[in-house]
């Protein structure tokens, strides 16, 4: 499939560029015309992504975190990556309300998050080497008779 | 986030405005917990109007509150929210334990 636009942002693991990369990210959708309900589900799972990153990959520790962007004719496929510690057990990870910090901090429900928003979510992950997590999400207008 | 409240006999009512992330979650968990330390305030409700924005770091914050609540026999409710945070209440199963009122 053609790549029709690519963009990619690194920024310092803060938790105040949350907001910045979910932002950033669905300025650079609106390439796809989504509707606004598929916009917020964009910038949610993003949030997710880069939460984690910040929080698990680097514990809060500071280190940089990549998202990049791809849009093709009707999708859009998100990465974001780390160089963190990785994800020991990926197939828990993904389980709702699975946290390796429990307490009231976490919920666990991150993945569960981006999977209910986007298409499809493929992780890689090794450990002391970090992760990436690809996001993907189909928006076709004319498929629904736009 | 900008948040206020009005108390009416043993409940609150809390405005939240702007983004509930995991930047901004402990400013919420503290500020909730201060309006919540007179024991004698048993239900809160959450006026959800102006959160334009919540993801799961929202959970937490609202459960935690929940049992803070629960302890005194009190009830936790939201009023005016969006789709987008609907869908986090929603998949998290919180409507099960905190109400939507309408
Ligand atoms: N980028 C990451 N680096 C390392 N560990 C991660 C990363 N993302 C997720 N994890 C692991 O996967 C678990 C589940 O993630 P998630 O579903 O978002 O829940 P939560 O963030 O509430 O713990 C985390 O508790 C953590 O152990
Ligand atoms: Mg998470």
């Amino acid at each position: 499939m053609e790549i029709k636009n690519e963009m990619q942002v690194e920024f310092m693991a803060l938790s105040q560029n949350e907001a910045f990369a979910r932002v950033v990210v669905g300025a650079f959708a609106t390439q796809l015309n989504p509707t606004l309900d598929e916009l917020s589900d964009i910038k949610t799972a993003v949030s997710e992504a880069v939460t984690n990153a910040i929080v698990h990959g680097y514990e809060n520790n500071g280190g940089q975190v990549i998202v990049s962007a791809k849009l093709y004719e009707n999708k859009i496929e998100i990465e974001i990556k780390d160089k963190g510690k990785g994800i020991e057990n990926v197939a828990a990870a993904r389980e709702p309300f699975f946290t390796t910090i429990p307490g009231e901090e976490r919920s666990g429900m991150g993945f569960t998050v981006m999977e209910s928003f986007m298409d499809d979510v493929y992780i890689e992950s090794a450990l002391k080497e970090g992760t990436i997590v690809r996001l993907t999400k189909t928006i076709d207008h004319k498929a629904k008779g736009e | 986030m900008l948040i206020k409240c009005k108390s009416k006999g043993s409940a609150v009512l809390v405005q939240l405005m702007g983004e509930l992330d995991h930047h901004s979650a402990k400013e919420v968990k503290d500020q909730l917990e201060l309006y919540l330390r007179d024991s004698n305030v048993k239900d809160l409700i959450l006026d959800f109007e102006q959160l334009r924005f919540m993801d799961s770091s929202g959970i937490g914050v609202l459960i935690g509150r929940y049992n803070t609540l629960k302890k005194r026999n009190g009830q936790m409710a939201v009023v005016n929210v969006n789709k987008q945070v609907d869908k986090i209440m929603t998949i998290s199963g919180l409507y099960r334990i905190i109400k939507k009122i309408s």
